[in-house]
């Protein structure tokens, strides 16, 4: 029996159960498409992260609060505020650290932005003239705050472009809106820098360093230091520097009790990628343990018809089919169900793709590979859910087979 | 009991002559035609089952030659052992012990796989229930064992399209079995036994669920094929269904009790 006939028999013998193959194809439907989804899912967190992170700038090392000690109680990381903007001002000392080329203290905290009917509640930051090249930022509109505006706590500010827009201004440079009940003169709009999964980076509001810790947080201490080194060769320079000079400032001679954490971006980028490979095959896990229920729909589905068509097999071996023959035709059943399963899952995981990120904010990143691979599993668990049946199948005996009820 | 007694019908010299044997040993039936090669023949062939502690002997050395061109009805009441003849006849299974030869070849000890084979090349089967496959029209049922077969498809449509033509369905090619009378549905099983030109057609109770004047259609028509010299095996239970055969032969307790002539 010709490999055409085996498949055209097979196909016929699906199409006689409409009903009964397309619920054993939507089992394995469902497997593959979560499959698909959720390991996209997976890789558009990953991806995004990534690019958030390689977004701060290559050579970038971030400085960030350690852990506060009250008592015998140890804080998390963070929880201590033990950086100020005097340890930023030494950090950028040239002697002392000679490879940190920029340094970009950064206060942080909610802000509620007016401009006549306007109102608009965003992150509003604090820092030195250099953010803007330690971010990687440039100006859309007018200038960025000056150093002697800095030293002056001068009551200006720059919005991002969402922020502006939000806030109704068309025309913002030399306009005032208030943040709280102060006034500020909007100097300069940023350039946008696009939106990653997490912050919309467009979304913001930067003042001096010393405006925002004297009107808006009220304290001196600074929430990250961002410092940038010449190239990627100087980075670890860069880093023994800024150690050494932060644990001397703080008094601190064993440099495992820092109240401090520096992290490069290529740390940040291994944590992150760590922690969304881990949540990937979570998913993933998950997915494929559907598509493993769905496997044993076509199992079921396969011994159910193995056992309603004793007859017909029993009839095609008095006929003349041998045990090989029936074996394949039943082979082929089970993995056309699989690989209907397969092309229509893939089909579903491609729409919902496209679909599901505009009711979720992740991104999901389809990867044809992992396409390919979702089929190939789906026609796997065809073969295997099908090949205990089909060997039923196959071993009847025809006699047995032909006896009448 | 003498159960190796045999009968011959008188008939002309060419046709061979029928043999039945029974415990006899092999050799000591009378001569056939000289010349002629039996289709059939069982050689003491022994078929047990165990299903308790004791074996159950469902064929107690049954020995037979069957001729070429004969048409032999095979009576006998139900446990009798006929059913077991038919499936080892029809290669549907294998004796315990002794021989089974069918057109020269020794099938008693083939594998399934080989018994399929020679099912597919020399034997047609008619059974009671017409086993047509109910999502195939007539001629797809029928062109079935030529797919084992191995014909090619235009080819397979053209026999298929021969067979039905043969038994008076030509019109009813594209129905299904569900849109086709009792009568017509044996009817296409026949055609489809008969497409591989078997060596042997082998009705399994072929009138048992038919009304009588289908019943009728249907032994007319094994009349037609004997006469155009097919080798027929008909096993019924109805006496008068075994009379329309050239000779009956009974069965009971596992062996081969009498034979005779229909017409004797």
């Amino acid at each position: 029996m010709s490999w055409f006939e085996t498949v055209r028999s097979g196909l016929e013998a699906i199409a006689s159960h409409r009903l009964r193959s397309g619920l054993t194809v939507l089992g394995i439907l469902i497997g593959i498409a979560a499959v698909i989804l959720t390991v996209g899912l997976g890789e558009g967190a990953s991806a995004s992260v990534n690019s958030a992170i390689n977004s701060l700038g290559t050579n970038l090392l971030i400085v960030s609060p350690g852990s506060s000690t009250t008592g015998l109680v140890r804080g998390g990381f963070g929880s201590a505020s033990t950086l100020t903007y005097s340890n930023a001002q030494a950090l950028a000392d040239k002697v002392d650290c000679p490879d940190v080329i920029g340094v970009a203290p950064q206060v942080s905290t909610e802000g509620s932005l007016v401009y006549g009917d306007a109102n608009w509640d965003t992150t509003v930051y604090g820092s030195t003239t250099q953010w803007l090249s330690v971010r990687g930022r440039s100006m859309a509109e007018g200038s960025f705050f000056t150093n002697a505006e800095v030293d002056s706590d001068a009551n200006v500010v720059v919005l991002g472009q969402t922020t502006a827009e939000e806030l109704g201004l068309f025309d913002p440079v030399g306009t005032t809106i208030n943040i709280g009940t102060v006034p500020f003169t909007v100097v300069g709009i940023l350039n946008s820098a696009g939106s990653s999964a997490s912050t919309n980076e467009d979304d913001m509001a930067i003042m001096p360093i010393t405006t925002a810790q004297e009107v808006l947080t009220g304290s001196s201490s600074v929430n990250t230091i961002y410092l940038e080194a010449g190239s990627q060769s100087t980075l670890g320079a860069a880093y023994d520097e800024a150690t050494d000079e932060l644990l001397a400032l703080h008094g601190i001679d064993n440099p495992a009790n820092a109240d401090f954490t520096i992290t490069t971006q290529s740390s940040l980028t291994a944590t992150a990628s760590s922690v969304s490979h881990t949540l990937t095959v979570l998913l993933a896990g998950i997915a494929a343990i559907s598509l493993l229920v769905g496997g044993i729909g076509v199992m079921n589905i396969m011994l159910v018809s193995v056992t309603e068509r004793v007859r017909e097999i029993g009839l095609r071996k008095a006929l003349g089919a041998t045990p090989k023959v029936i074996l394949r035709q039943f082979l082929v059943e089970a993995s056309t169900l699989g690989l209907a399963g397969g092309l229509f899952g893939a089909a579903l995981g491609v729409v919902g793709s496209q679909v599901l990120p505009d009711f979720i904010s992740d991104t999901i990143e389809l990867s044809g590979a992992a396409i390919a691979i979702a089929i190939v599993a789906a026609v796997g668990v065809g073969i295997v859910a099908g090949a205990y049946p089909a060997y039923r199948a196959a071993q009847l005996a025809p006699i047995e087979a032909l006896r009448t009820e | 009991m003498m159960d190796g007694s045999s009968n011959s019908k008188p008939q002309g010299p060419a046709r061979p002559v029928p043999v039945l044997t029974s415990t006899a040993p092999y050799g000591a039936t009378p001569s056939a035609a000289p010349g002629t090669a039996p289709l059939v023949e069982f050689r003491n062939v022994w078929k047990s089952y165990l299903t308790g502690a004791e074996p159950v002997h469902a064929l107690r050395g049954v020995s037979i030659k069957v001729y070429p061109g004969e048409y032999i009805s095979i009576v006998g009441p139900s446990g009798s052992g006929k059913s077991t003849f038919m499936h080892i006849l029809g290669c549907l299974d294998t004796p315990t012990s002794g021989q089974y030869i069918l057109a020269g070849t020794d099938v008693s000890q083939m594998d399934e796989e080989h018994l399929a084979e020679t099912r597919n090349r020399r034997i047609g089967f008619v059974f009671q229930q017409f086993f047509l496959l109910p999502r195939l029209t007539a001629w797809r049922n029928v062109e079935l064992p030529l797919i084992y077969a191995g014909v090619d498809r235009h080819k397979r449509k053209l026999l298929a399209m021969q067979a039905l033509d043969h038994v008076g369905l030509t019109n009813r090619v594209n129905h299904f079995p569900n849109q086709l009378s009792g009568g017509q549905q044996q009817r296409v099983a026949v055609a489809r036994a008969l497409v591989t030109e078997p060596d042997l057609l082998l009705a399994d109770e072929p009138t048992g669920n038919l009304d009588s004047r289908s019943s009728a259609d249907v032994l007319a028509m094994f009349d037609e094929l004997h006469q155009s010299g097919r080798t027929i095996v008909l096993i019924t239970h109805e006496p008068d269904v075994a009379a329309a055969a050239e000779r009956v032969m009974r069965f009971r307790d596992g062996r081969f009790v009498q034979a005779e002539d229909t017409a004797a």
